[in-house]
């Protein structure tokens, strides 16, 4: 077994672009439930209205980059009036149904034949790079050092990523240390009391899942940077690991979703490359094909415990523990 | 101190609230919310069924009646919580029908809830800010630029610690609210409510599961808010509690309003009897709803009478 | 005989078009219909690849549209003008590829004859097919002369509503015991989906591993299936409820659960699709428009006789009693001496069952086993549920009916790609208008 590749690919995953991508995903699934206390399944459809928004502005409409991902925010906004004006007013559970219902039309949608002109339905989009990759400020070359060596357009992807990870934990911060995170706060706890003192609980409620559903967006946008748009990416299951990447972190905290991320990811490249060796080298007595499907039995194990026996999180504290008794 | 329910000081009663004779729904001299018609079924069951009702303003109103009356019910609707299915109802004089419950909240209408909603993992502190209006800090935009809100929040603060100040929880300020015992988060819940300025405050059973000893704040308290201005419309179901400090009473029974009056009025009025005892005609109404006992109540009738004869 | 053919009565571009205008808003763009489709697709991304090559009387026919299908995935491509088309595919599964009839000219069908795997459906005649040893297959279609009988729209219609109506039936074994399952204890199950999956492949062992015959092994898949419920009340459920677990946290709970044993499944049965012994691809003779294989027929008397018998249970047994009672008011019915544990118990095993035997039904009717199969039909389960209203098994039964024949009869007007679309789109709805369902009770607010 060659250990100093499982702990390149290990260590390398930290920084791939699904690692960012994830966690600015989680963190808007972190501003969703951890802060707002909506259960939202949904966040799939939110990444692929980013990947698709800004897929589809560049190839068939030729716009440049930073208009696509322009275009996939205002989609996302647009997506989060249609999916929120009639679900906000359900009780939670209805709220995780509902969710998972639009994600999966948006799906279904974009994977559908109708609009094979801009979708490429099942097959997926690729190559609208070019205009992205032009505005890389880093000259062409190899960079990074040990696991971490990349070419100037995925040094460029990674950087990208980076920053508009740490220009969303910046938002939400300031979001929730302001009076504005206070009545949504307030309406995780309890909505009718927030109600009573004269705050419009359900426009909150809207603000809140756009704000979410646009990082949602944007870590969409981030996803596909440097890959494809592929329709099958956006299964209800690319929700359920970013609620355990959530929930792994901490949901009401706004370092849980990275640290989150980071754990996933780490531990999911770890286990695709061990778990296989494992079972070449005959430790495990089955093909290296099952043992790769081994880890994501682990995800769901993993998020069975994290829920019954540390909700909070790794990083939570019991004070912002999140799931109340409703 | 001894754990009585009353003021320890003895109130100033307002007279003169109605117009004409005293029936129910009588008009009121000076009404801040008038109601009519007013009802609300739930399937079969019609749990309010008011055809007219005014509130007096600048007083202390109880709403009374037997469990099931349809008190908490109404309060709902009255505050836009749930939507009658007939009727209109007015506030300050600007129609509240249809009106969300956060704007009734907004026009100055504060309410309370029989079960308390306090902010379980939001500080002591925090519950109270959140009861300030007008936060500019609230909005999405100027939120993220703490140069607008800062100045204010710290009026906030301010105002919220004198509150808890007065109702004796300025200690707990960064206890989480989920902390507090039950009869302090009924004590928080109200002193939020205040933070707001209201012009009506609603409470719905504020005395409800309250230690005897903070009781007699809470008295205190509600007294105070009507000195300094506020009208009060507040359910309770201690009779004695009701005698002492409200100017008004009004009696629901099977979602309809049965009777009004003074307290001495309601007391010794036929139909309130009969609503709250069916045929039990000789028992006091205190010890109907099973919190007080006899004894306590015939001495603190007799010490109320000493005091009235002074 | 062809009398599956395009109906007259449809006009696939106005549909589309108008389908698009209205989906516009949704999707943000304006899309226009009438794809324009390459004639090789996918080969570039996947190793596995069907080729053909459309030709009649020796001369090639240029854009004719060809479909690919399975393993979840597909693709459409168009014959260019050599009459070739190539299609990249990501598994080597089986594959229903179909030539879509109305995109031949005028006066050409395809012909049934010479292979026994091509069936003709109203979109146009499907050859199933499979790899064999590489990563290449050749499919062609014997095209001859003929006209293209249109099926008339009633006749359809009524194909489809029978249809709906056995995929109604097969919905309604598991919504049943979901909406049972939450009445009693609260818990949105998402492993429900995977014990639809645990009756199929737990049919799959037995019938087909293990060559035990298939009235011993469906009996018994629907018997272990009662058992895994029993097992995961016993070994979760029941001590989750004692730990005081919200229904928020039981429901992500039964999402871990869900990915754990969807992968578990993957696991042991791989990623492929399986099949039973005599899927019964036959129909009927006899019955006019009525077209229904006799396995559709069993499966629906199976499944309306089961409806039957929980029914019955339901309103006069006394377990069945107190299973409404609880989930009329569970505080109130323990206070009267109901075992609600015990109850609960008794639901999850029947529960369970039920959605195992709807497995076996699924397995048949999709037709095929694979490891995702249950989470497939998941959220029209929850369709079926909220339309019903949550926690009320009758509605249950008349929302997985309604969202049945929604999703057959509206592949008549819409593209079978998108069939689901209109019953999350029902289910949506009925949340916003009416949260309760059809036939639940508003529940008490405050
Ligand atoms: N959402 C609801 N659904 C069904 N019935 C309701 C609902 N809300 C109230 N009721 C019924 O309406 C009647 C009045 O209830 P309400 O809570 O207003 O009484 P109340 O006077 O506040 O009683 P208490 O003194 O016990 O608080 C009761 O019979 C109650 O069961
Ligand atoms: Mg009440």
């Amino acid at each position: 077994m060659d250990f100093g590749f499982i702990l390149g690919q290990t260590l390398s995953s930290l920084l791939m672009p699904e690692t960012i991508a994830y966690a600015i995903a989680a963190l808007g699934l972190a501003v969703h439930f951890g802060y707002g206390g909506l259960l939202n399944f949904g966040q799939a459809g939110f990444m692929a209205i980013g990947g698709y928004g800004y897929a589809i502005s560049i190839l068939s409409f030729g716009f440049p980059w930073w208009a696509g991902i322009l275009v996939g925010m205002v989609a996302s906004v647009i997506f989060a009036l249609i999916m929120g004006l009639p679900a906000l007013r359900l009780r939670a559970d209805y709220l995780a149904i509902a969710t998972i219902a639009v994600a999966e039309v948006v799906r279904l949608l974009f994977q559908s034949t109708i609009f094979d002109n801009y979708t490429n339905s099942a097959d997926g989009l690729g190559n609208y790079h070019t205009s992205f990759r032009e505005a890389n400020p880093f000259p062409p070359g190899r960079y990074g050092f040990g696991p971490w060596q990349w070419s100037q357009d995925e040094l460029w992807n990674r950087v990208f990523g980076l920053v508009v990870l740490a220009l969303c934990v910046l938002l939400v911060w300031a979001l929730m240390r302001s009076p504005w995170g206070r009545v949504v706060r307030g309406i995780r706890e309890d909505e009718d009391a927030v109600r009573s003192l004269g705050k419009n609980v359900f426009a909150y409620k809207l603000q809140v899942l756009i704000v979410g559903g646009m990082l949602g967006t944007l870590g969409g946008v981030v996803m596909v940077l440097g890959s494809a748009v592929v329709p099958g990416n956006y299964l209800p299951s690319l929700t359920f690991y970013l609620w355990t990447i959530l929930l792994l972190g901490g949901a009401a905290t706004i370092f849980g979703p990275l640290a989150g991320s980071l754990i996933f990811w780490g531990l999911m490249s770890f286990l695709s490359v061990f778990l296989p060796a494992l079972s070449t080298v005959g430790v495990l007595p089955f093909s290296p094909a099952q043992s790769g499907v081994l880890r994501y039995v682990f995800v769901g194990l993993a998020l069975m415990l994290i829920v019954i026996y540390r909700p909070q999180g790794i990083f939570g504290s019991k004070k912002e523990l999140t799931f109340n008794a409703r | 101190m001894p754990a009585d329910s009353k003021p320890s000081v003895a109130p100033v009663k307002s007279t003169g609230l109605h117009v004409g004779k005293v029936a129910p729904g009588v008009a009121k001299v000076d009404p801040i919310i008038i109601a009519d018609n007013v009802s609300r079924a739930f399937g079969g069951l019609k749990a309010v069924d008011v055809d007219h009702l005014e509130i007096p303003r600048g007083a202390i109103t109880a709403l009374i009646g037997p469990n099931g009356a349809g008190k908490t019910t109404l309060f709902n609707l009255l505050t836009g919580f749930d939507k009658p299915d007939t009727g209109t109802w007015s506030f300050d004089g600007s129609g509240l029908a249809g009106i969300p419950a956060f704007k009734v909240a907004k026009l100055g209408q504060v309410r309370t809830f029989q079960l308390t909603k306090s902010l379980g993992m939001l500080t002591v502190l925090e519950n109270m800010k959140l009861g300030a209006k007008g936060q500019a800090g609230e909005s999405f935009w100027k939120s993220l630029i703490p140069a607008f809100w800062r100045p204010q929040e710290n009026e906030i603060e301010e105002k919220a610690i004198s509150l808890l100040e007065r109702f004796k929880l300025d200690a707990k300020r960064d206890d989480l609210a989920a902390s507090l015992s039950g009869g302090q988060r009924k004590l928080l819940e109200m002193a939020r409510a205040l933070m707001s300025d209201p012009t009506l405050v609603m409470l719905d059973e504020p005395m409800a599961g309250v230690n005897p000893a903070l009781t007699q704040s809470l008295l205190d308290h509600i007294l105070g808010l009507k000195e300094s201005g506020m009208t009060v419309l507040f359910v309770e179901h201690d009779m004695h509690m009701v005698r002492h400090i409200a100017d008004w009473v009004v009696v629901m029974a099977e979602g309809r309003i049965v009777a009004e009056g003074s307290p001495e009025e309601v007391m010794n009025n036929v139909a309130v009897i009969d609503a709250y005892l069916g045929s039990h005609l000789d028992t006091d109404l205190g010890v109907v709803t099973g919190r007080i006992d006899l004894k306590e109540i015939q001495a603190a009738d007799a010490a109320a009478k000493k005091k009235g004869s002074k | 005989m062809h009398n599956h053919g395009k109906p007259l009565t449809r006009s696939p571009k106005l549909i589309r078009t108008l389908l698009t205008a209205l989906i516009a808003g949704f999707a943000l763009a304006t899309f226009a219909a009438s794809p324009a489709v390459a004639d090789e697709v996918g080969t570039d991304e996947y190793n596995f690849i069907f080729s053909g090559n459309v030709t009649y009387q020796g001369n090639p026919l240029e854009d004719v549209l060809i479909i690919v299908e399975g393993g979840g995935y597909s693709a459409e491509v168009e014959t260019g003008a050599d009459g070739r088309w190539r299609v990249g595919v990501p598994t080597k599964d089986v594959y229903d590829i179909t030539l879509v009839e109305s995109t031949l000219p005028e006066g050409v069908i395809v012909s049934d004859e010479g292979s026994d795997r091509i069936t003709l459906t109203d979109r146009g005649a499907t050859i199933e097919a499979e790899f064999g040893l590489t990563g290449n297959k050749t499919v062609n279609f014997f095209l001859g002369q003929g006209e293209r009988v249109t099926v008339p729209f009633i006749d359809q219609f009524i194909e489809r509503l029978v249809n709906g109506l056995n995929f109604g039936l097969m919905l309604a074994l598991a919504s049943i015991g979901l909406s049972l399952i939450y009445g009693t204890t609260g818990i949105s199950n998402f492993a429900h989906a995977e014990m639809v999956t645990f009756g199929a492949v737990i049919t799959l062992t037995f019938g087909v591993h293990l060559a035990f015959p298939m009235w011993i092994a469906i009996p018994l898949a629907v018997v272990l299936s009662g058992l895994f419920g029993w097992f995961q009340d016993v070994g979760l459920w029941k001590p989750l409820r004692r730990r005081g677990l919200s229904i928020v946290q039981m429901m992500i709970v039964s999402i871990g659960l869900s990915l754990m044993l969807r992968y578990v499944y993957q696991f042991f049965y791989g990623g492929s699709t399986h099949q039973l012994p005599n899927p019964g691809s036959a129909r009927i003779d006899g019955l006019g428009p009525i077209v229904i294989s006799p396995t559709s027929l069993i499966s629906m008397g199976v499944a309306i006789v089961v409806i039957v018998l929980v029914a019955y249970w339901l309103t006069y047994t006394r377990t069945g009693k107190a299973t409404r009672a609880i989930s009329d008011n569970a505080s109130l019915a323990a206070a009267t001496g109901i075992d609600v544990d015990r109850v609960v118990r008794i639901i999850w095993v029947l529960g369970s069952s039920l959605a195992g035997l709807s497995g076996i039904l699924w397995a048949y009717f999709r037709p095929g086993i694979k490891w995702d199969m249950g989470w497939q039909i998941l959220l029209l389960i929850f369709a079926a549920v909220v339309l019903g209203g949550l926690g009320t098994a009758y509605g249950a039964l008349v929302g997985s009916i309604i969202v049945g024949l929604l999703v057959e009869i509206s592949t008549l007007w819409i593209p079978s790609d998108i069939k689901y679309v209109s019953a999350l789109t029902i289910l949506i709805v009925v949340l916003l208008f009416r949260p309760q369902g059809i036939l639940g009770r508003r529940e008490r607010i405050g």
